[in-house]
């Protein structure tokens, strides 16, 4: 079941993945030419952290009807879940790139499909559905009496949907206790800085405002992303309690030195000389926590 | 052969938005398991509301925010039941359009958005009417659109749905209607259209209570001008009963619609762009709100206004049949 302590062993296993995961990530987005780096590679940790270590999940079925269910909502950054997916065994990289945007054989795009690829929940893209999706598996799994939680990862940038403050609305007046929302708070949009393009702070205050429980964490600190997932109230759906969001502090294109807080990588390809240099910034990484 | 119908009978008024709540409270009553979210528009008195008092634990209330409660039923069907959503129609059209086209159709969920107040039946003016709902419902692909004739059929619709794999939105008027059938004894299949009224010079093809209004058209084009219409009961807006539309085609040449929509983009845009593509050449004319935000009135008034009433109707059916062919 769910763990309430944090082994710093495990952390440095988890830090390990992260650095594999990105390394895979940067070669896939190499490969099919595309991508949303920056978003991608923010949110590293906290993906590897819940779908390795925090979520009740089975790899070799994704559709378990106890798991818990991960809303991507920043549906731009799916490549980040499909190189997860594929470390986990369900496709290999060849498979993903084959069959990347290539017409009627296609499983796999810039945007999830849950019809295409069943461990992707809900199909996202267009920005601001996810919390209110959320929201509604959350309801639904107290109304069955299912002891599984639902976590949603959101974008600060995102948060410029309303749909979203009317979710948040909801999930406070329900008292949604089974449900996390993670905004991953990479503070750049695609045009700049969001404090600049729409100013969302003070996040924390408007989300306690709301009616969440609100944790300020790094988000690219494995040992904080961990703290967190270990800090959250049983997921019984009887309880009535308040729902938690995780406010990740986190950089845009974590890890590698060019794209860290650089807007201009929200979306795109990389080259191959680029690509040499984002890995080998990845690898120095993890030499740096040595 | 026509469907019995009350062509012959007293009008008699029902409420599709009453209709519903009590079937929902029926199918709840006999053991079927389903969520029901609502806004902030369902009155504790009437019949959803007194389900919502029943049943509090499978009823979610959203308050007056379209776009979140499609949403979050979208989730809810991702949880494993069958969703319905009560949705005053012209904000689940305008405001959640992303929603209905992103949570709902495209994640392909098992939610009936149920869209009240079509057309002007909300009064109110144009901000609370619901004429641009069919379009754009049309235009989004996986969506089964559906608009009862009747609370009868409604509810028949509402049954059925629990059977139905899919997106689906069943538009229903913001009161009393007249009822079309007799009773409920006629069966009802998704996509296939009923002859509500025999006739041979031309077909009137419409859903929702314009049907009832189309029936009254015939019976005055019959008494008054010698005019034989047929009349179709159209109830699914999408996909088109097309088997029918090329029937009618075939055996009454011409073929007019009527529907409390805008004329652009809803049942007659749909039937006259498949008939352009189907070689049709008789004579066609689409009856229903012209491109304008409507005139401020009753609806009944409203009707009368556009030529939407049974004597308007006829009317413009009587001069589009005696006006010479146009040859281009």
């Amino acid at each position: 079941m769910y763990k309430n302590e944090v082994n710093e062993e495990r952390v440095r296993q988890l830090e390990e993945k992260c650095v594999e995961i990105r390394k895979s990530l940067l070669n896939f987005i190499y490969r099919i030419g595309m991508g949303h780096l920056g978003g991608e590679l923010s949110i590293v940790e906290m993906a590897v952290a819940l779908y390795y270590e925090y979520m009740k999940y089975d790899p070799k079925n994704p559709k378990w009807e106890d798991r818990d269910r991960l809303v991507l909502s920043k549906g731009h950054c799916s490549e980040t879940l499909f190189t997860i997916f594929s470390d986990l065994g369900m496709y290999t990289m060849d498979y993903m790139v084959e069959h990347f945007e290539t017409l009627d054989t296609a499983l796999f795009g810039m945007h999830s499909n849950r019809k295409y690829v069943p461990a992707i929940e809900v199909s996202a893209g267009s920005l601001g559905h996810g919390l209110p999706v959320a929201v509604g598996l959350a309801l639904g799994a107290r109304a069955q009496k299912k002891l599984w939680r639902t976590f949603v990862i959101v974008g600060d940038g995102e948060l410029n949907e309303g749909s979203n403050w009317e979710a948040f609305m909801a999930g406070g007046h329900y008292k949604l206790g089974n449900l996390v929302a993670i905004v991953d708070k990479n503070q750049l949009q695609m045009t700049g800085p969001t404090e600049r393009v729409m100013s969302i702070d003070p996040l924390d205050k408007k989300l306690e405002a709301f009616n969440w429980d609100v944790l300020q964490i790094d988000g690219n600190d494995m040992y904080s992303v961990c703290k967190a997932l270990a800090s959250l109230p049983p997921a019984d759906p009887w309880a009535v309690r308040k729902p938690v969001a995780i406010i990740s502090n986190t950089a845009k294109g974590k890890g590698v030195s060019f794209m860290e807080g650089n807007v201009k990588w929200h979306g795109g390809g990389i080259a191959k000389e680029q690509l040499e240099q984002a890995l080998a910034d990845v690898e120095n990484g993890r030499k740096g926590r040595i | 052969m026509a469907t019995q119908t009350t062509y012959d009978f007293d009008q008699m008024l029902s409420n599709a938005r009453e209709a519903y709540g009590e079937e929902l409270m029926r199918m709840a009553d006999a053991g079927l398991e389903f969520f029901f979210t609502y806004s902030d528009n369902v009155a504790p008195s009437s019949s959803a509301g007194k389900f919502v008092q029943k049943y509090p634990d499978r009823c979610f209330n959203f308050g007056i925010a379209e776009p979140n409660q499609v949403g979050a039923s979208a989730g809810l069907a991702l949880s494993g039941r069958v969703v319905f959503a009560q949705v005053f129609g012209p904000f689940l059209s305008l405001r959640a359009a992303d929603q209905i086209h992103t949570d709902i159709a495209y994640n392909d969920v098992n939610v009936r958005l149920i869209g009240t107040h079509a057309g002007v039946t909300a009064a109110g003016g144009p901000t609370h009417n619901c004429i641009a709902d069919l379009a754009l419902y049309r235009a989004i692909p996986n969506l089964t659109v559906v608009v009862p004739a009747d609370a009868g059929q409604c509810v028949k619709m509402i049954r059925q749905s629990m059977d139905f794999e899919g997106p689906m939105v069943i538009r229903i008027d913001r009161g009393g209607s007249p009822d079309v059938y007799a009773d409920n004894s006629y069966e009802l299949t998704f996509g296939k259209a009923i002859e509500t009224l025999s006739g041979s010079d031309l077909s009137i093809v419409s859903a929702g209570s314009s049907v009832y209004w189309s029936m009254r058209g015939a019976k005055i084009l019959k008494e008054k001008y010698g005019i034989s219409a047929r009349v179709i009961d159209m109830h699914t807006i999408k996909p088109l009963d097309t088997d029918m539309l090329l029937k009618c085609a075939a055996e009454t040449k011409n073929i007019v619609t009527v529907e409390e929509h805008s004329i652009n983009g809803g049942l007659g845009g749909g039937i006259a762009e498949f008939l352009l593509e189907s070689g049709f050449t008789g004579k066609f004319k689409r009856i229903g709100l012209p491109d304008t935000f409507a005139v401020l009135g009753d609806p009944d008034e409203v009707y009368k206004y556009y030529g939407m009433d049974p004597d308007g109707i006829a009317a413009s059916i009587d001069k589009l049949l005696i006006a010479p062919p146009i040859i281009l």
